[in-house]
């Protein structure tokens, strides 16, 4: 093992330059990326979801310094989202009454100041506890501040919200951001921005000592740091990017409502940073952009999307604890010492059984919800360009064939799969590869 | 005043024991697991919409038996097929676990009942006023959820310190190996609690449903305060869980009944802040107006003050 660990460490160290200036180049990427994105996709739903994913990526990342970076479990963190959100809207109101020279590009500032300030009242109170009672203490605060918006009329604007204009602020180089283009420009620079400072503090000592203290606290506390300090600063550093997120999400929207407070919000963020990984920096980069995809596209497709997201949820939480960057970083090694060729034969394999499975399980859930919420339609339905009668047999029989055909096929592969895996690993190990 | 006192203590107490009826299973399976069931609440709207189903087809009182054992079984798979393969992932794993399964369980309710309210009654024979205090009839239903919430505490509580079954149960909570050594079946103690507290939470559904509102939303209103009950009651206590559900109880209905605000109480002092400003609104607001989040106070303070809860004996 020790071997293994002297080789990577020299051919770190004789890529040298190149090993420094590589993560360079991935932001310069990432940056292009973000550039092009617009001229790619150039519809205005497409532009509207780019916008969408933008701000969700800065929330997933923020939540995931208290999930993946620290260990903390939190149920309420659209409340630093929903208030970086309210004190946005409010300043840019402020500032087109009293004629101040600040551009729009300078306002997502407030939000973050606002998310930071009350992250650090709250914090001050939760952070002295950890793991499930973090959670709950976390849920509570956020049924505090939910409720309390829609009592507080004179801030929060009660059921209808406040709304503002983001155009009437002082114009640089002539933007007035009207146009989506280029609001999506200001999120996407707001993001790259977000992104690196959020990165740049995972490689910080701090950035290892949240680590330290989402591992194993006691230990964390016998090399001289005190946990709760720890778990204190990052959720105060999370606080100030989720409202950074929430300004520019009100920016995005010229509107900002009790909805950003609530569960819904705060489980969203949870579900999408699972979903992505929590483990590794890009899980939540992942996630928001496929949550985000999947809430938007999805809902046209289907009334019952919401049920697919829960499951695909559970999915990820019993069978792939690490997300799909979990996934994704599992076959780097084996990648790397070229045994993925045999992988993916025993990962075709499985395709077959496996998407019997789940065209047995939409058929199902299709048939229940045309039969259960739109039983008013009659019983006709149309699925993929096929009509047929959701009370009728067959399409239930053809269902329930597919699912038990496909688990029973899917469970016999199981077994290949693994010794394909197990062969692959240890393929990675002879390299010296993992160990 | 004296009419106000009377019926907000009777409907206090109901509903503290409804509270009681879900808060004992979670704390139940809390002790045991060490598993904060998220879904619990989602058990208790099948429940509710199972007791609804069954009581349209066969009436209300096979209902009352049947949909509870449905919903125990139910929670039993869950236990077997779901969580117990994510106990190996850790807490959080097992925590995700269940908040997934309230999503998909609140999604399921509305492709088979929908979003509305479901007409769900109480049944003829209870539908008459037990007695009548000051001119307010009281209804013999809630007549019954009481007599209904007090057995099953009873019988729980005799079960529980009184039985042989009771005993290896408590001795599970405690020491799962020493009686896995004993040659009792561990696993199968867990699941049979999870599927006890789900059934429990079940009856709670089914009669609740006909006085409150049965509908797909009735298990996320519900859960963040029987959270509250628990949390403040100290986990895994069962007297405490009892002690907290009366008194959230009685505070809510209580709450509700004040119709005072800060502006009232200093009438005479002739302040009397704009309106439309942070301090008008809340020199304005009644304490009716904030019942709803005077749990949530609750549970920051007791977590700050006494992070044991108030009758728990280990951190939360």
């Amino acid at each position: 093992m020790s071997d293994a660990i002297l080789r990577r460490a020299s051919t770190a160290a004789a890529q040298g330059g190149i090993g420094r200036l590589a993560p360079l180049g991935l932001w310069m990427a990432t940056a292009l990326l973000f550039a092009l994105l617009p001229l790619i996709f150039r519809s205005g739903t497409a532009l509207t979801v780019l916008s969408l994913m933008g701000i969700a990526i800065i929330f997933a990342l923020s939540y995931n310094m208290l999930l993946g970076q620290t260990g903390m479990l939190s149920f309420g963190h659209a409340v630093y989202y929903g208030l970086g959100a309210y004190f946005t809207v409010h300043a840019i109101n402020w500032a087109i009454a009293a004629a101040l020279p600040i551009p729009l590009i300078a306002m997502p500032v407030v939000g973050g100041f606002a998310g930071l300030l009350f992250a650090i009242i709250f914090g001050w109170v939760s952070t002295k506890r950890s793991g499930t009672a973090f959670a709950m203490i976390s849920l509570g605060l956020a049924e505090l501040v939910g409720s309390s918006s829609l009592i507080l009329r004179s801030f929060f604007g009660g059921e209808e919200g406040v709304s503002t204009n983001r155009t009437k602020l002082l114009r640089l180089f002539d933007w007035n951001f009207g146009p989506q283009i280029q609001v999506y420009y200001l999120i996407a620079a707001w993001c790259l921005l977000c992104m690196a400072l959020m990165y740049a503090l995972t490689r910080t000592p701090f950035g290892r000592m949240c680590n330290a203290v989402r591992d194993n606290s006691e230990r964390a506390q016998f090399v001289g740091y005190n946990p709760q300090v720890v778990r204190f600063l990052a959720f105060c550093l999370s606080g100030l990017f989720a409202g950074i997120a929430g300004g520019l999400a009100s920016i995005n929207f010229e509107l900002a409502n009790s909805a950003l407070f609530s569960a819904v919000q705060s489980g969203n963020v949870l579900l999408a940073t699972f979903i992505g990984g929590a483990g590794h920096f890009v899980g939540p980069i992942l996630g928001a952009v496929l949550v985000t995809y999947l809430q938007n596209m999805l809902s046209d497709v289907t009334e019952v999307w919401q049920l697919y997201f829960g499951l695909l949820f559970i999915a990820t939480v019993m069978y792939a604890p690490g997300g799909l960057a979990g996934l994704i970083m599992m076959h780097g090694p084996i990648w790397r010492a070229g045994a993925l060729a045999g992988l993916l034969a025993a990962y075709a394999l499985m395709l077959l059984p496996l998407a019997a499975v789940a065209v047995g399980a939409i058929l199902v859930i299709e048939m229940m919800t045309h039969l259960g919420v739109k039983a008013a339609e009659g019983t006709i339905m149309k699925m993929g360009g096929i009509s047929f009668d959701a009370k009728s047999g067959l399409p239930w029989l053809l269902a329930l064939a597919l699912l038990a055909g496909g688990g029973a096929l899917a469970r016999l592969g199981w077994g290949y799969l693994a010794a394909a895996w197990d062969r692959a690993q240890g393929i990675a190990r002879d390299k010296g590869l993992t160990q | 005043m004296a009419e106000l006192i009377l019926i907000s203590t009777l409907n206090g107490v109901l509903y503290g024991l409804l509270l009681f009826l879900m808060a004992s299973g979670l704390t139940l399976i809390f002790s045991m697991m060490g598993v904060l069931n998220f879904a619990h609440a989602s058990f208790y709207m099948l429940g509710a919409f199972l007791g609804f189903q069954i009581s349209r087809w066969a009436g209300f009182w096979p209902a009352l038996i049947l949909a509870p054992v449905l919903v125990g079984l139910a929670g039993a798979m869950v236990e077997r097929f779901g969580l117990r393969n994510v106990h190996k992932h850790g807490h959080v794993a097992e925590l995700l676990f269940t908040f997934g399964l309230a999503f998909v369980i609140e999604e399921l309710v509305q492709i088979v009942w929908g979003k509305s309210p479901v007409d769900f009654r109480t049944p003829a024979l209870l539908d008459f006023p037990a007695f009548t205090v000051f001119a307010t009839n009281y209804p013999a239903y809630k007549l019954f959820m009481l007599v209904i919430s007090i057995a099953i505490f009873v019988g729980l509580f005799v079960m529980l310190t009184h039985t042989r079954i009771g005993l290896i149960v408590q001795a599970a909570l405690s020491h799962p190996h020493m009686v896995a050594h004993l040659g009792h079946n561990v696993p199968f103690v867990f699941m049979s609690v999870f599927g006890v507290g789900a059934a429990l939470a079940g009856i709670a559904g089914v009669i609740a449903g006909p006085y409150l509102v049965t509908q797909s939303s009735m298990a996320a209103l519900l859960g963040p305060i029987l959270f509250v009950v628990v949390v403040v009651g100290g986990l895994g206590s069962l007297q405490g869980a009892l002690f907290a559900s009366l008194l959230i109880g009685l505070l809510q209905t209580f709450a509700i009944s004040v119709n005072l605000s800060l502006s009232d109480i200093f009438a005479g002092s002739g302040f009397l802040p704009q309106p439309n400003t942070l301090l008008g609104d809340l020199w304005r607001v009644t304490v009716a107006q904030i019942a709803p989040i005077l749990p949530y106070v609750l549970l920051v303070l007791v977590l700050i003050f006494k992070p044991t809860g108030l009758f728990g004996n280990r951190e939360t």
